[in-house]
């Protein structure tokens, strides 16, 4: 079991107030992700999870027990983190053991989680190796290694896959997701890369300035974002917003529309545009348009269109794809 | 082509660097010749460098006239006494700035620092007078005081760059994986710091060894170490340079084998902030 509750947790660093005030239900099982902007206080959430910063006030649950005052071990969670945090003086099994041997536990168990882990992640021929002589990907498998043979109620991850190469974020969320269907553990996953909150996630937490925006799964986040802010975080490229007359048109202050809800067309169309730049992905073509007395709007048109720089295009969005929001960036 | 003038360019950069190594190591190759010479040979002109009569004899002069070992012994007490001294204030004060700075951490290591810009000639007087006060002229204890208080600054500033370098997140690691601090010192900083701390060591029973300044003038007797063993070869009666020069080889040996069989380690750890 591994139900985390947040109680009004509230956190300042000195007289800087970090988490103004969150509550929160992460459900046993769950994999829910933390995501937002550098500074918005993700890791600061986690790390008060995780006991290794205290609340100022508020109370934290697991399981139903307030562990708001518990040392990090007592609350039975394990950590991932963005540096991997390896021991450096010990080999791959030392620190996979490691763990286990504060514990106290028998040798022929330490033996038989250490091979456990090392199967699940690969790790068998390398456990004699230090830390030094392994790779990037080897050695966040190694610092998932040391997290599982606890058996913790729930698993941290603090932006883990940040310091890898691309192809090798892309390989190891998956190995991540299949893990978490494997053990059915709570995890918990800070990161700033909206594309792994929206591929990994059960629910995501979108965090501005110490608060949480918005709460809820991936696609209600992307089809009815509560505000400005959210519909401009998820989604990728960016949601494209317009203000003033035209945004008066449809009886809001704002309104957005996402580029893949461009229809761009020869001519015609809501709004007229001039080809600034066009990105060619292959499967995509992302038009960036100068449309007059709106200003820059990016399409996400298919990967074949012919249009270029200096074209006039026209753009209209899909029916029922236009947000309104109000003065204050809440959704209408 | 372009490999020829790079192997030009390696081969000019080894000649200087072999240059600047013998012009720096000539004044020891000296005094090691000068220490095999008679007196006589030893201010001849034009010098004689290797062609000459080795002898002995400065040593046995040197062993029969003054008592090297109770020297040596002096040396010993002082300089490990010093340092080990040195490491039980510097260890907890290095750990404390480097793992819970405040906003004055930095300016008390400027401050730590400052203290050896200051020559150490602009102390003699009080440093006698306090010495004379309370009984600690010519006494192991005085002088044990005296080097811990000269090279603590470079000691805790040492430690404080290799503590500095243990990542926080391992200590967390550690933490979440239940360590309790004491489990956290045994398994994980100490196995880590123990380069550091053995490098501060070695430098600073060298950094102790080679003061003369306050040894000469803190000594007369009892306490003397080996600084103050070759300056009694420059002595009013003349000056020996052969024998000052045995004198001096003797006083040397020791910390060189020390140095010598501890190279990697001293190199290792003086340049762990620099490799990573």
């Amino acid at each position: 079991m591994g139900s985390i509750t947040l109680e009004h947790v509230n956190k300042s660093f000195g007289g800087v107030e970090v988490i103004p005030d969150i509550s929160l239900e992460i459900a046993d099982g769950e994999f829910i992700v933390f995501v937002g902007p550098s500074g918005c206080g993700k890791s600061t959430l986690l790390r008060l999870i995780a006991g290794l910063e205290d609340v100022t006030s508020g109370r934290i649950l697991i399981d139903g027990e307030d562990v708001s005052r518990a040392a990090p071990a007592q609350r039975k969670l394990s950590m991932v983190f963005q540096s991997y945090a390896l021991y450096p003086h010990m080999s791959v099994r030392g620190n996979i053991a490691f763990p286990l041997k504060m514990e106290k536990a028998p040798r022929e168990k330490i033996d038989q989680a250490v091979n456990n882990a090392a199967a699940i992640l690969n790790l068998t021929d390398y456990l004699d190796r230090k830390p030094r002589q392994l790779s990037g990907g080897q050695r966040q498998r190694v610092a998932i290694g040391r997290a599982i043979v606890r058996q913790p109620k729930a698993f941290l991850f603090d932006e883990p896959l940040s310091n890898l190469d691309a192809a090798l974020r892309v390989a190891m969320r998956l190995e991540i997701s299949e893990l978490h269907n494997k053990l059915k553990t709570t995890m918990v996953y800070v990161t700033h890369d909206q594309v792994e909150a929206m591929t990994m996630a059960d629910k995501i937490v979108v965090l501005n300035a110490g608060r949480v925006e918005q709460f809820g799964s991936p696609l209600e986040l992307y089809q009815r974002p509560a505000n400005t802010f959210v519909a401009g975080f998820i989604g990728s490229p960016r949601m494209n917003f317009i203000d003033g007359a035209e945004a008066a048109r449809h009886g809001a202050h704002t309104i957005g529309v996402r580029p893949e809800h461009l229809v761009v067309t020869p001519e015609g169309g809501d709004w007229s545009g001039v080809v600034k730049v066009s990105e060619h992905l292959g499967s995509d073509t992302f038009l960036h348009v100068d449309v007059d007395g709106i200003g820059a709007l990016t399409a996400r048109a298919p990967g074949d269109v012919p249009f270029r720089h200096g074209e006039t295009v026209g753009l209209s969005p899909m029916n029922g794809r236009l947000y309104r929001f109000d003065a204050q960036g809440l959704a209408l | 082509m372009a490999r020829a003038v790079s192997t030009r360019r390696k081969l000019a950069f080894t000649a200087l660097a072999w240059i600047v190594a013998l012009v720096v190591f000539f004044p020891i190759l000296w005094a090691f010749l000068t220490s095999f010479k008679t007196e006589g040979t030893a201010i001849a002109a034009p010098p004689k460098f290797l062609f000459f009569e080795w002898t002995l004899e400065n040593y046995r002069t040197v062993l029969e006239r003054s008592n090297y070992f109770r020297f040596l012994g002096n040396s010993i007490i002082t300089a490990v006494g010093s340092t080990l001294l040195g490491l039980v204030v510097a260890i907890p004060a290095a750990w404390a700035m480097a793992f819970s700075p405040t906003r004055r951490t930095k300016d008390v290591l400027m401050w730590m620092l400052s203290t050896k810009m200051l020559p150490a000639v602009g102390v003699l007087v009080p440093i006698t007078m306090l010495f004379r006060m309370m009984g600690l002229t010519d006494t192991h204890l005085g002088l044990v005081l005296v080097l811990t208080l000269i090279n603590l600054p470079i000691i805790v500033w040492m430690l404080f760059t290799y503590f500095k370098e243990i990542p926080v997140d391992i200590l967390e690691a550690a933490r979440m994986d239940g360590a309790s601090l004491r489990q956290e010192v045994i398994y994980v900083l100490t196995p880590m710091a123990i380069p550091g701390i053995a490098s501060t060591l070695l430098l600073n029973i060298i950094l102790a060894w080679n003061e003369s300044f306050w040894t000469i003038v803190l000594t007369t007797t009892q306490a003397t170490p080996l600084p103050a063993f070759i300056a009694a070869y420059s002595s009013p009666e003349g000056l020996f340079w052969a024998k000052l020069s045995a004198a001096s080889m003797m006083a040397i040996a020791p910390i060189l084998i020390m140095g010598w069989f501890s190279q990697k380690q001293l190199v290792r750890g003086l340049t762990f902030g620099a490799v990573k």
